[in-house]
């Protein structure tokens, strides 16, 4: 086989951890929510500025300045629950998707308004491994090996603690899990700062490889609904195989194509399969 | 009945005769300012439409962007005079609009769903055009050929035709608006947007009310497209295509009233006018102000007045004899 191919190959998989632990906290939130935080990836957006503004600013350490940025948008999570998701749960779903997307819009000018529209960079190089002919970056071998443990953790806390199983609880039956005393509010609470973290996980990731300024949400937000949606909202395991499905059609399209159209194949590719399987990829 | 019908239309005629003195008493800047509010209150208008009866599409976006950049396209590599370009444009917008429309509606793809397959095609439709960037040139932009005033390639240095011609376009746009609201088709569309199997189970064919809605809507919106590509003699694929545009167009109808006629101009009016005052008022220092406070209001609006700006007075008028 070709080895520039395989090497897209590997990139491709590498980008999917990534996108699947995006896919992950959105897929969290619908679940038990019940709504799409269109906002998500500029809440990533804000944990990349806090990481670039901790570490590559103050110069704390980059460990700690990732685990503070992992707090800190877990704290936006819980902020954007209480502040705009709360006052509207019980109103027609599409008005949650706006109120988020005005969000949307409201952080990416806030962030042009306090830090310009500079591409900002952390100045933290980690090398390329290389294998056989193969080079392969240690951020995105980092970023892979992450997610994957970011999603296994998930995993553990959802089927293994109460806390945990009340909210999987809750995604299935609202009004009587509210009979048997669980707390909905809390419930609701919790799961928004745990999206939230996993939104500061990801940031974490993704600041290694890019550059960060205010609109680079725009540049993974798009991929990662369709992801959710392909899986099936709210099944984090059909997000999870879906994320590895798309990246794999990027990373193949941008090696025979372009990386443009490598998307716009993504996407119809996104929008062919809403046709045939409406329910998402692994549905029964 | 009669009566009834001149008492409607007699302030529609009096607001008809003040907008079309405006360009004879304003500055050009207020008028570039009136062309924008006039042509994007129609492009918002068209999404109505369908927002109105609970279709709430994303995919705006690609249908202005085929609109505002199939026209240029036709005059710059092929000499095609706009008259001809625009139908094109629009036609290929009506096209797409049956690809996608035709699965989703027989699949019974809807809500969250449908707003993200849409949201889905003006990403598409965003980044085909930065990848033709050869012909499009891409992120950069391109800009029709310029031959200064002429009707045949609809160029208008001049503001005031340009003027007139959103007028008309917009006053087009309204009428559209009541024949759908007036028409049959209304009470079919509310009863799908209630209930879809209801709807379908006393007879109602849900395929073709939601069809005929969705291509008027997105041909108006294609055509706007192209008027503003003609007037700005600039396109660009961020400004005219993909997921921003897409929620600029939602947001703008919304916040200013989509349940009725005046309303998405309404939000023209304020997605328009406000950043203007926002950047007059706080100057160019503060780049990134104006969207954000725009963007916080955008939440607060969604949140509060669901029914927009239009909704609130029409609210408050129908309330204010019962008081007494």
């Amino acid at each position: 086989m070709d080895i520039f191919l395989l090497e897209a190959i590997i990139n491709g998989i590498l980008l999917g951890g990534v996108l699947a632990l995006l896919a992950l906290g959105l897929n969290l939130i619908f679940g038990v929510i019940d709504v799409v935080w269109i906002c998500y990836a500029e809440l990533v957006m804000c944990g990349m500025y806090m990481i670039f503004w901790l570490h590559g600013f103050f110069g704390w350490p980059i460990l700690i300045a990732s685990f503070a940025a992992i707090l800190g948008v877990a704290g936006l999570g819980v902020l954007l629950h209480l502040l705009v998701i709360s006052p509207i749960l019980g109103s027609a779903p599409i008005n949650q998707l706006l109120a988020t997307g005005g969000m949307l819009f409201f952080l990416q000018s806030l962030a042009t308004l306090l830090f310009g529209t500079d591409f900002r960079n952390i100045g933290l190089r980690l090398p390329i491994i290389e294998f056989g002919d193969i080079f392969i970056s240690y951020s995105r071998l980092l970023a892979f090996g992450a997610a994957l443990i970011g999603a296994v953790a998930l995993y553990l806390f959802l089927s293994r603690t109460y806390l945990g199983i009340a909210m999987r609880a809750i995604a299935q039956d609202r009004e009587v899990m509210g009979l048997m005393g669980v707390d909905q509010r809390r419930i609701y609470l919790i799961t928004s700062a745990v999206g939230g973290a996993l939104a500061g996980l990801a940031a974490c990731l993704l600041v290694l490889q890019y550059d960060v300024h205010p609109f680079i949400g725009l540049s993974f937000g798009p991929i990662t609904f369709m992801i959710c949606v392909l899986g099936g909202l709210g099944n984090m395991i059909g997000g999870f195989v879906a994320a590895f499905v798309m990246s794999q059609i990027i990373a193949i399209g941008g090696y025979y194509f372009s990386i443009e159209i490598s998307y716009v194949l993504a996407f119809v590719f996104f929008i062919v399969l809403m046709f045939i399987r409406p329910q998402g990829l692994l549905a029964r | 009945m009669m009566h009834e019908a001149n008492r409607r239309i007699a302030p529609l005629i009096l607001a008809a005769f003040g907008l079309a003195v405006v360009p004879f008493v304003t500055s050009d800047y207020v008028l570039h300012i009136a062309i924008q509010i006039l042509l994007w209150g129609f492009v918002y208008t068209a999404w109505s439409l369908m927002g109105k009866f609970g279709l709430v599409s994303l995919g705006h976006g690609a249908f202005l962007g085929i609109g505002a950049y199939v026209s240029p396209l036709l005059w710059n590599y092929a000499g095609l005079t706009p008259w001809l370009g625009i139908p094109i444009g629009v036609l290929m917008a009506v096209l797409l609009a049956l690809i996608i429309g035709y699965p989703c509606f027989r699949l019974r793809v809807i809500g969250h769903y449908f707003a993200l397959v849409t949201l889905a095609l003006s990403q598409v439709a965003l980044l085909t055009i930065v990848a033709a960037r050869d012909i499009t040139g891409g992120s950069l932009g391109m800009t029709p050929r310029a031959v200064g005033h002429s009707w045949y390639a609809l160029q208008f240095p001049e503001k005031p035709y340009f003027y007139a011609i959103a007028l008309v376009v917009w006053v087009f746009g309204i009428g559209v608006w009541h024949f759908v609201d007036l028409g049959t088709g209304r009470a079919a569309l509310d009863a799908i947007a209630e209930d879809e199997g209801a709807a379908a189970a006393i007879g109602i064919n849900v395929m073709r009310e939601k069809l005929r809605v969705t291509v008027a809507s997105a041909a108006l919106t294609a055509f706007g497209g192209a008027l503003l590509s003609q007037y700005f003699m600039y396109v660009n694929p961020d400004t005219l295509s993909g997921i921003g545009v897409s929620l600029q167009i939602v947001f703008a109808a919304i916040a200013g009233g989509m349940y009725s006629a005046f309303g998405p101009t309404a939000g023209g009016l304020f997605t328009i006018a406000l950043p203007e005052i926002l950047r007059i008022s706080m100057g160019t220092n503060f780049v990134g102000a104006a969207n954000t406070i725009y963007g916080a209001l955008l939440v607060i609006f969604i949140i509060f007045m669901p029914r927009g700006i239009i909704g609130l007075v029409e609210r408050r008028l129908a309330a204010a004899p019962a008081r007494i």
